[in-house]
């Protein structure tokens, strides 16, 4: 047995606060995942996952930097996961969904900043994120103004490096971030210590590729009626994806996406058949953020695919695997990333076209647009989405919202009543 | 048998008796006070007496749980009770206690699209009482007092707290009770006015809930919207309550 408290406090984590965080969880959890009915068997791995959250996988962690390994922790869908990896790092998700980590993170930044930025950096300032207590090196990048300066603050408690992501997907652009990618390269070679060989990097952008398709073939079991996994379960088995081991990520998803395509071909679901398709997009949702989720299916309708980066925006598109030199993979890689529709860029017509696509090809009946509260691009950007989408005969509704519980009820009251429009 | 509609708000609970032919055998509102599920029951009476209880409103989720058959939005609800009264009605605005929306209709009377205020009081009911307490006026004084004063002076605040001094200091500050009173309705009305035009305004607009029945208030918001009418129900309070048990009517199978 291995005694985490030991663990958390070598970690040098507030131990008292962290049992305060870790002992809701459970509660939330039963009623928001283990009471829905129906589930897939395979959702027990990912369960065990959640309820061992701050365990297991630390462990792992924990275990990797005794041996010398490093632990990189990521903000943003953006940066080149295969290149971590190939110089032997580890690297984990690092952004709060939790409102526990608020108040922490309001210390020190503005209260009017998107929460998903205030629970991150209070995360940290807490103590109580054992996965941030484990990096040697945050990575963040240039995306939105409070990420961009909220590294900053972040820069006093722990090391940090900023990408700088361009704001356009010009051929200029695309050069530029390929050059950025070459410098993280090599910053991340000189913490690990290690080359990064064309051999290695192709190993990884094989095995990240693998972990896409995973995630992109259970997406394609809820393109089916009846549906037959739960966006909760789904927008689950995504947010796992950034923490957990990757081979054993894939295998688990593989192995989920089976017993999904078996129910499909025995026609059976987790809501009736006919029950309203939802859409979500926006902003994304960091665990254990399922607020929006569990509001949308216990009103019965069943959110069948995300339009985020907790979503299609984190799996679609592969890296070209056929490049042989380092400078034929950066290439494919800086291609790639480029690739992700996000409304940190300007124009982003991409992302429009995306949920036209997403809408069609999961049989959508509404969109649902996720705002974080304070998330200024992407409340910027529902002005066109909204107007597109009604030009099409497409409902759709705008909800911004924090991590707070205070607007529930309200925000049951919109969403029934949009649902009462599409019946 | 009879159908009962039941709306419980944060600040009132509304009931609605119909008939099997559909027609109104009673009607009744009352605070919701400190436990609005067993008000509700109290204003029901014999529960069993009822074919089918159709819940309403902030509490319908409780009510369903308790006692009510099915449950439906306040959305739906004002959408159903604004058309039964005003057969040709397109859009519906309702401010309450606590919260203001405009509903979108089709030709059907489908709910097309809605908007609701967000989490403030600014905009609904709680706000004009705090802002007549400010003025130590009733309700249908201050309304008095706004359509016979003039001035254009105007509320800075968005803020129901901060609003509330104000009115208070440019009393203080000498300006007629008249003034102020324009001051506050027009912020209300303006307020409102831009969640209108959010959706469009489609005519003829019906004007529901506790703020629709304050006298002159209608007309008075009418005026400065620059529409030709705002339609008012003898009894807005009780629309979304009419409206659940017109539900109740047509619903062949219980919901939710
Ligand atoms: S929304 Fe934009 S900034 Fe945030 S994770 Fe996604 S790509 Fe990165
Ligand atoms: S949700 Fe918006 S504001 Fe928040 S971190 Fe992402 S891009 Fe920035």
């Amino acid at each position: 047995m291995t005694d985490y408290r030991k663990l958390w406090s070598d970690l040098g984590m507030d131990l008292e606060k962290h049992d305060r965080l870790t002992s809701a969880l459970p509660l939330i959890y039963e009623e928001v995942y283990l009471q829905q009915p129906g589930r897939p068997q395979a959702m027990e791995y990912f369960d065990l996952v959640v309820a061992e959250i701050h365990s297991l996988r630390i462990a792992e962690l924990v275990e990797h930097r005794r041996r010398g390994g490093k632990v990189c922790g990521v903000f943003c869908v953006f940066v080149p996961l295969e290149i971590i990896r190939a110089a032997g790092a580890i690297a984990v998700g690092l952004c709060g969904g939790s409102q526990f980590w608020v108040p922490d993170g309001e210390r020190v930044l503005p209260r009017n900043l998107c929460p998903l930025i205030k629970a991150s950096v209070g995360a940290r300032l807490s103590g109580t994120c054992p996965y941030f207590q484990s990096c040697d090196l945050l990575i963040g990048e240039t995306t939105c103004d409070g990420k961009k300066k909220a590294w900053e603050v972040l820069g006093e408690y722990a090391p940090v490096y900023v990408m700088d992501l361009p704001q356009m997907k010009r051929p200029r652009d695309l050069a530029a971030w390929r050059g950025e990618i070459g410098l993280f390269l090599a910053r991340i070679e000189e913490l690990t210590g290690c080359r990064v060989t064309p051999e290695r990097l192709a190993e990884e952008i094989r095995l990240q590729n693998r972990l896409r398709q995973a995630l992109e073939r259970l997406y394609q079991t809820r393109k089916a009626d009846p549906v037959p996994i739960s966006g909760k379960d789904a927008l689950l088995v995504t947010q796992v994806s950034f923490y957990d081991d990757p081979r054993r990520f894939i295998d688990k998803t593989e192995a989920l996406a089976a017993e999904a395509e078996a129910r499909i071909a025995s026609g059976q679901g987790v809501f009736p058949s006919g029950a309203p398709r939802i859409l979500v997009t926006g902003t994304p949702m960091a665990i254990p953020n399922w607020k929006l989720h569990h509001i949308i299916e216990t009103a019965g309708a069943a959110v069948v695919c995300e339009e985020t980066c907790t979503g299609t925006r984190f799996f679609e598109h592969q890296v070209d695997e056929t490049g042989r030199t380092l400078e034929e993979q950066l290439q494919a890689l800086a291609e790639r990333y480029l690739k992700i529709n996000c409304s940190c860029f300007t124009p982003n017509p991409g992302r429009l076209e995306d949920i036209f696509r997403l809408v069609e090809a999961y049989r959508v009946d509404g969109v649902i647009y996720y705002n974080l509260q304070f998330c200024h691009g992407y409340a910027v950007e529902y002005y066109a989405v909204e107007k597109a989408l009604k030009a099409r005969g497409i409902p759709v509704m705008k909800v911004e919202t924090d991590y707070s519980e205070e607007d529930t009820g309200q925000l049951r009251t919109r969403v029934e009543a949009f649902l009462e429009m599409l019946r | 048998m009879t159908v009962l509609g039941i709306d419980i708000g944060s600040r009132t609970i509304a009931i609605a008796i119909l008939n099997e032919k559909g027609e109104l055998l009673a009607g009744q509102v009352s605070d919701s006070g400190p436990r609005p599920l067993e008000r509700a029951r109290e204003m029901a009476g014999n529960l069993s007496s009822f074919r089918r209880i159709v819940a309403t409103g902030y509490g319908r989720h409780g009510a369903r749980a308790d006692f009510a058959t099915d449950l439906i939005t306040e959305i739906k609800a004002h959408a159903l009770g604004a058309r039964h009264l005003f057969p040709s009605c397109r859009t519906v605005l309702d401010i309450g206690g606590q919260d203001s929306k405009v509903i979108r209709l089709d030709e059907q009377g489908r709910v097309v699209d809605f908007i609701m205020n967000d989490r403030c009081a600014a905009g609904t009911g709680k706000f004009l009482e705090i802002m007549a307490q400010g003025l130590g006026l009733p309700l249908e004084e201050m309304v008095a007092a706004a359509s016979a004063g003039d001035g254009e002076i105007t509320l800075n605040s968005m803020c129901t707290v901060f609003a509330e001094s104000e009115v208070v200091s440019l009393l203080a500050a000498g300006q007629p009770v008249g003034a102020v009173a324009r001051a506050v309705l027009n912020s209300i009305c303006d307020r409102t006015q831009n969640l209108l035009l959010r959706l469009g305004i489609e005519p003829p607009v019906v004007f529901t809930g506790g703020v629709a029945a304050i006298p002159g208030l209608p007309a008075y918001f009418a005026r400065r919207m620059g529409l030709p009418d705002l339609l008012v129900p003898p009894r807005p309070q009780l629309v979304g309550a009419l409206g659940a048990a017109l539900y109740g009517m047509k619903a062949k199978k219980a919901t939710g």
